[in-house]
């Protein structure tokens, strides 16, 4: 159909050990003992727990709520009980936890009411909420929300929808299957991408080793009569990038640092997202299982349709393991990574787990100098130069790493695939891009301290300067309050003594104040009466009369006690 | 008469050059010292003191000064060191104190009576609360000073290293392993 494919630099061709699984068809997995779902399983926000410990679920509930816009909900697989929201091992490479949903299910798989999305009656943006509120991410290995990409950015046109159906690495062979059985569905929700999207042209790539893959896609776009082109591409590793592809089938560079294909009018989704994503537009299912490869050291290898939160070990043993199988690789042997825990649930980015075995998979002979041999460069498919950046990842010289393009590697593992000194130069590369952004945040939260601290000192500044004005003012009221005061009071005395009033009225003003108190006291001090000189029996009256008779005598009080005080003319008022 | 001219075209040429020198330096006359902006920003703005000056930039302008040591900065650990080392083209020294891991500040919410003055304390506005109202750590913005830890009447104030999350996990540094050397014995054996 398509006239001319292109190619893209370097690339490696591992055996791809793909007829081991893909001989049988899609067998569904057994219901788990119990299932444990991570809330954060895609790239973004971590959805928010909808549910607690106890509370009944049903089939395709939702558990979780999508946290901001790059973000999307989480189900439940099947019905059953929660037993605990709480921290549970996550299949990272660091074993670490994260909130998890445990399930308990009770064996029924009822599912919640739920039906085909009215397609007619939605804006674009409806069908965008819709798809997050059923959890569709890419399937293809990121998780990015599926909602966050259905978008054309403003004044580019869409040229290309690309369909990765490459599936490039070794053993993985979900995709394949997926599309040998299950092509209607995946071209009806290629055509939902397709009405979104409004591409110019519709490209499926897949990957030339897999004919009946190719042959089964063709007939359903052909019995749908759809114009979408389904394109057998040249296996090389890695043809299933999104950057590789793309230039594979329509020759265009994507530019290191764009950070979304449509930018340049290009679009990508991986085959599984499509496939979910009509599952729920045309079913109303969200995204609850998925299709797993199970291979490597096994005796039944093949592929399944797995419930998201099944622990791997125990899905892994429906292939029946061999006795010397000793960790699971989540992913290809090219990109994924063992496991650190076993007991570990598929997420809805598990797209393969195989079982290692040092048969299979020899350790590693020592890592040896660098012999600037430059295979590694002839490898890149990003045409860097894994070489230096290796040489300044190991100095961390970080700087020099993204002088060097760091970001721009996709960490597809080709360069440690053919270097003869067996470096693992992936692993430096992680580590300085890690590093890289460490440090980012380390200097964010450093100059966001810096200008919270130099907006402290300000602040105090500015209420010490504002307190010293406040008593500044609070002095000068003082001051002028007691001018008045002193006015006030000097004009009282001024009309008894005015010539000395008019002498000195701020020493008059103080003298006829300090007189005002002294006759104040002396008011006080005589409105205190004895108390006790009511109700006096006639015996007591007398001998009363009888001591003030003699205190008179004697001279001590010149007045009886109850008189009135001569001097109260005195006081001012 | 030719000596003469001479100094005269030397003089006119020190005039000239003189006030073109004199009008630069008016006109792009650097406000501040850019050596101490630069050594601030290697500095971790933990503002915590820990070197002896009251915050970042003090510090940063002493050593700019050549006053003191660029190893003072236990927060900024070895690896602020090197960095102020390269910069300067001083030597590199171990540090003063030990490096910690990274902390932050919590309250015992149970205990804090709400006394203000770690409040007053804290260099980056991190802790929230009102006078005899319950105080509590804004753990995102807290800069892991400990500045906190000695105002606190009741002692409810305690560091807590920030665990590894999926957040801040890093990628280690590759090692490379030590093959053991037990198949030895047994060649010398079948020798």
């Amino acid at each position: 159909m398509l006239a001319k494919l292109f190619k893209f630099y370097g690339g490696v061709k591992p055996p791809s050990n793909k007829t081991l699984s893909n001989q049988q068809p899609i067998r569904p997995a057994p219901l788990p003992s119990r299932l444990v779902v991570p809330l954060h399983q895609h790239i973004g926000g971590t959805p928010r727990p909808l549910v607690q410990a106890g509370d009944p679920v049903l089939k395709g509930q939702k558990i979780g709520e999508a946290d901001g816009w790059i973000s999307a909900a989480v189900h439940a697989p099947t019905s059953g009980t929660v037993v605990e929201v709480a921290m549970h091992v996550r299949p990272h490479v660091s074993g670490l936890e994260s909130l998890c949903v445990v399930i308990e299910p009770d064996g029924k798989d009822e599912w919640i009411t739920h039906g085909p999305a009215d397609r007619a009656a939605m804006s674009p943006a409806d069908i965008c909420q819709f798809l997050q509120e059923h959890g569709i991410v890419g399937l293809g290995g990121a998780g990015f929300p599926t909602h966050g990409k259905l978008k054309a950015t403003p004044g580019v046109p869409m040229a290309e929808l690309i369909i990765n159906a490459a599936e490039c690495e070794p053993y993985i062979t979900c995709d394949d299957l997926l599309m040998r059985e299950r092509a209607d569905d995946v071209v009806r929700g290629i055509a939902v991408f397709r009405d979104m999207l409004q591409p110019t042209q519709v490209i499926i790539g897949v990957e030339d080793n897999k004919p009946e893959a190719i042959a089964a896609m063709k007939k359903a776009v052909e019995a749908q009569g759809e114009t979408f082109a389904v394109v057998p591409v040249p296996t090389l590793y890695p043809a299933g990038g999104a950057k590789q592809l793309i230039r594979v089938l329509t020759g265009k560079e994507v530019p290191g640092a764009m950070r979304s294909t449509a930018d340049m009018g290009v679009q990508v989704f991986n085959v599984g997202t499509a496939y979910a994503a009509w599952r729920a537009i045309g079913h109303g299912e969200p995204l609850i299982s998925r299709i797993v490869t199970l291979t490597g050291n096994v005796r039944g290898a093949g592929n399944v349709e797995a419930l998201i939160g099944t622990p791997m070990d125990e899905l892994l043993k429906l292939a029946e393991p061999n006795p010397d199988t000793d960790g699971i690789i989540m992913g290809g042997p090219m990109m994924g990574f063992l496991v650190p825990n076993e007991h570990a649930p598929i997420v809805k980015t598990s797209n393969c787990l195989i079982a290692h075995s040092e048969r299979l998979f020899p350790p590693k002979a020592p890592e040896m100098p660098c012999i600037r041999c430059g295979a590694c460069a002839r490898a890149c498919p990003h045409e860097l130069q894994p070489f230096e950046l290796y040489w300044h990842a190991r100095a961390k010289d970080f700087g020099k790493t993204q002088q060097y393009h760091i970001f721009d590697c996709i960490e597809c593992g080709c360069c440690a695939y053919v270097c003869p000194s067996r470096i693992p130069l992936v692993q430096y590369f992680r580590f300085a891009k890690s590093e890289i952004w460490a440090r980012e945040k380390e200097k964010k939260a450093a100059d966001e301290a810096k200008q919270r601290f130099e907006f402290k000192q300000f602040r105090e500044e500015r209420e010490k300067a504002e307190k010293a004005e406040k008593l500044a003012k609070a002095a000068a009221a003082q001051a002028a309050k007691k001018a008045a005061e002193a006015a006030a009071a000097s004009e009282a005395p001024a009309t008894e003594q005015p010539a000395e009033a008019a002498a000195d009225p701020a020493e008059a003003a103080k003298k006829a104040a300090i007189a005002a108190a002294m006759a104040r006291a002396k008011a006080q001090r005589e409105a205190a009466q004895p108390k006790n000189t009511d109700e006096l029996t006639p015996e007591q009256a007398r001998k009363m009369a009888e001591i003030e008779a003699r205190r008179q005598q004697a001279g001590i009080v010149p007045e009886p006690a109850d008189a009135q005080p001569a001097t109260t003319e005195t006081k001012p008022e | 008469m030719d000596i003469l001219l001479a100094i005269a075209i030397m003089a006119l040429g020190a005039v000239v050059l003189g006030a073109a020198l004199g009008f630069a330096s008016i006109k792009f006359k650097v406000e501040g010292d850019p050596l101490v902006e630069k050594i601030d920003a290697i500095l971790p703005q933990t503002q915590c003191g820990q070197c002896g000056f009251p915050g970042c930039k003090p510090y940063a302008e002493a050593i700019a000064k050549g006053e003191v040591d660029i190893n003072l900065c236990p927060p900024g650990g070895m690896e602020g060191v090197q960095r102020l080392a390269d910069l300067l083209g001083r030597e590199v020294k171990p540090l003063e104190a030990e490096e910690k891991p990274k902390q932050v500040a919590r309250i015992d919410e149970n205990t804090c009576i709400g006394c203000t003055l770690c409040i007053q304390a804290c260099p980056v506005d991190a802790i929230v609360g009102a006078a005899k109202q319950m105080h509590t750590i804004i753990a995102q913005q807290c800069t892991g000073c400990e500045l906190c830890l000695p105002p606190c009447p009741v002692e409810c104030i305690h560091m807590e290293v920030i665990p590894e999350t999926l957040e801040n996990w890093k990628w280690k540094y590759p090692v490379v392993a030590i093959q053991p050397v037990a198949a030895r014995p047994s060649a010398k054996e079948a020798a």
